[in-house]
């Protein structure tokens, strides 16, 4: 056990510098010059041909690509990741100040993934082929299938456009008036749900609920409808094990056999592919961001990548491949412990 | 291999898939008969007009358009929008049609070559295993912590609009599910007699691949490949949704529908006003996503050993 988890703590460093190479080979595709848009926020420093070259030289653009990369990793660990237009403050800044929003949404997007993915899951396999299974598995098919975008303007659509309950954006006006303005409304986690409960205003905790709906119902569909399918082929094989039969054998009665013999065993890989979800439901961020004005990364990745700010797209797949390992590291190793038999391998 | 035809073809859900991806390729072939192109790029979506709001289906060619193509020697049989237009006056009808071959071109060419790439790394690995393994499955994990969606993206951005970059960025983080699928499976057939036996005979490597080990390993990928198909096509349509696929008017659905994003909440006191432009282009991804995805599970239920018999 304990190998097993020194053993990727070892591994964890190489995969990174691994994830950082490959972004620099990537970033390597452009010409120095497209390079150094990425540091520059003052058109003055561009006027010459002199300027410009002084600039090359001043990042190290033109050297070897060794040498390049070694210059590259060195700025990107002191978080000196440039400076993107299309926010128009420093990369780290613009992270630091849309990232709280973004995690708000995929934390509250867990709930119904896990709720629902399961417990769909389950019963669809105790009512293997039955009516329900299959009305259960086509809603599933439909949502895999279903593109995140257009299921995104389809619930702008109804909940906005005739409904006018869900809003898109984050805040409505009044209320960002309050929260960022900071008088009487105090950020302590800038999740500004959480904070709105903390300073006791429920106006405002309602009104960020109500920007928050549909962009949930667009990022979670996707993924309780992956889980439950997950879920139903892992229930399905259980219920055939042979500790399942001798249970039933024994006189067994259903409800038990089910809920305390099988969906233990069942949920094992079911968890740790939910881990695996939750962490990827980060990229799903982008396309539910843009679709609902939502102002988080997502959404500002989406208007860099529109405008060729390149910094900041870097920035963004080396954030996102970054949070992805640790988080599957984490994944790994609770399952590693949850599941005796993993840590045999 | 008979009976999961049959199976495929008595399944009711599959059936669905399967008549479902025999219209969009009857479509596709017929491209240039149910939809005349008018220039000589036919995936260029012809404009009805340079209105920047979408008009109702049945919208007939503005004057002034009609006027260039008659000036360039073409004679417009068809100039009505049967599906609308969308913003920028373009041709909702002409650019379902003609983005039926973008997404199969998208969907086939990008699933066929990063199943080869999987097929090539994932058989090197498992065969010869080792540090040959480690270092193959390290690179294919560094590939693996993007989230697909996002490295596509920024891949595309660096590399620029246009539908082969888009290809190349999904190719690129495409592959890495193959080679461990095949690696996996190629490990448990490792220990399988025959192939012991071939290897006893003194058969070399290449030929033991291809002969015994990857025609025994190639199922399971078939069936990946299958669903592969259509989270490829969607990928590359929600790029062009971002911004960043296809050049603008290109026949490409997620075009068409990002072209509806502005106008999906309608006017005022008109709610759903330009539904059509959503729509059609909305209905189009759906179903072809869809079938392959019908197809695939079925096929999948079929030929998992562990359900075997219980369909």
């Amino acid at each position: 056990m304990l190998s097993y988890i020194i053993r990727r703590l070892l591994l964890l460093p190489l995969i990174l510098l691994g994830v950082t190479f490959l972004i620099f080979c990537v970033f390597s595709l452009l010409s120095p010059t497209e390079r150094l848009s990425t540091y520059v926020h003052d058109p003055a420093d561009l006027r010459s041909p002199q300027s410009v070259q002084r600039l090359i030289n001043k990042y190290h653009l033109n050297d070897p690509f060794p040498l390049g990369y070694i210059n590259w990793l060195g700025r990107m660990v002191h978080l000196d990741l440039g400076w993107s237009r299309a926010a128009n403050q420093p990369v780290w800044e613009a992270i630091c100040q849309r990232f709280p929003d973004t995690l708000e949404l995929v934390l509250y997007s867990i709930i119904p993934v896990i709720l629902i993915g399961i417990w769909l899951g389950v019963i669809s396999a105790v009512h293997h082929n039955d009516m329900l299974d299959q009305i259960i598995r086509v809603t599933a098919i439909i949502g895999w299938s279903l593109p995140s975008f257009i299921f995104g303007l389809f619930v702008l659509f109804i909940f906005y456009g005739i409904l006018g309950w869900f809003p898109p954006g984050r805040l409505s006006i009044w209320a960002q008036d309050i929260v960022y303005a900071g008088v009487n409304f105090k950020s302590y986690t800038h999740l500004i749900t959480i904070d709105a409960l903390l300073n006791g205003n429920i106006p405002i905790l309602w009104d960020a609920l109500r920007h928050l709906i549909a962009p949930i119902i667009t990022l979670s569909y996707i993924y309780w409808a992956g889980l439950l399918r997950i879920t139903r082929s892992s229930m399905l094989g259980t219920l055939r094990k042979d500790y399942v039969r001798t249970a039933r054998a024994k006189g067994v009665d259903e409800h038990t056999v089910i809920h305390l013999h099988a969906k233990r065993n069942a949920l094992i890989p079911v968890m740790t592919i939910a881990g695996m979800m939750i962490i990827s439901m980060l990229g799903g961020v982008v396309i539910t961001e843009t679709v609902f004005t939502y102002p988080g990364v997502g959404f500002w990745m989406a208007s860099a990548a529109q405008q060729l700010d390149y910094g900041s797209a870097i920035s963004f797949a080396l954030l996102f491949a970054t949070i992805m390992v640790l988080g599957n590291l984490v994944v790994d190793v609770s399952y590693a412990l949850i599941d005796p038999r993993v840590r045999l391998e | 291999m008979n009976r999961t035809i049959r199976k495929l073809f008595s399944n009711i859900s599959s059936l669905v898939g399967i008549v479902l991806l025999i219209i969009f390729i009857i479509i596709a072939i017929f491209a240039p008969q149910i939809a005349p192109s008018l220039s000589d790029n036919p995936y260029q979506v012809p404009r009805m007009c340079w209105d920047v709001n979408p008009h109702a289906p049945g919208f007939i060619m503005s004057d002034d358009i009609r006027e260039i193509y008659n000036y360039m020697g073409k004679n417009v049989k068809n100039d009505r929008a049967i599906c609308g237009t969308a913003e920028g006056g373009y041709d909702i009808f002409y650019g379902l049609i003609w983005g039926t071959r973008t997404a199969f071109k998208i969907g086939l060419i990008t699933v066929l070559l990063s199943m080869l790439i999987g097929l090539i790394l994932g058989s090197i690995s498992a065969y010869f295993g080792g540090w040959i393994d480690e270092i193959l499955m390290r690179i294919t994990d560094i590939f693996l912590s993007f989230p697909f969606l996002v490295a596509a993206m920024v891949l595309t951005t660096i590399l620029g609009r246009g539908l082969d970059k888009v290809m190349i960025a999904l190719i690129t983080f495409g592959w890495m599910g193959y080679a461990r699928l095949i690696r996996g499976n190629i490990l448990s057939a490792k220990e399988e007699t025959y192939v012991m036996a071939a290897k006893a005979l003194g058969v070399n490597d290449t030929k033991i691949i291809w002969k015994h080990l990857l025609p025994n390993t190639i199922f399971p990928v078939m069936v990946q490949a299958t669903m592969n198909i259509g989270s490829m096509v969607v990928t590359a349509a929600a790029l062009s949704f971002l911004g960043v696929g296809a050049p603008v008017g290109y026949a490409d659905w997620g075009q068409m529908v990002s072209f509806a994003r502005n106008w999906i909440i309608g006017s005022s006191g008109h709610a759903g006003q330009y539904w059509y432009a959503v729509f059609y282009p909305g209905i189009f991804i759906v179903l072809f996503v869809l079938s392959w995805n019908l197809i695939g599970d079925t096929l999948r239920d079929i030929l998992d050993p562990r359900l075997r018999g219980e369909l």
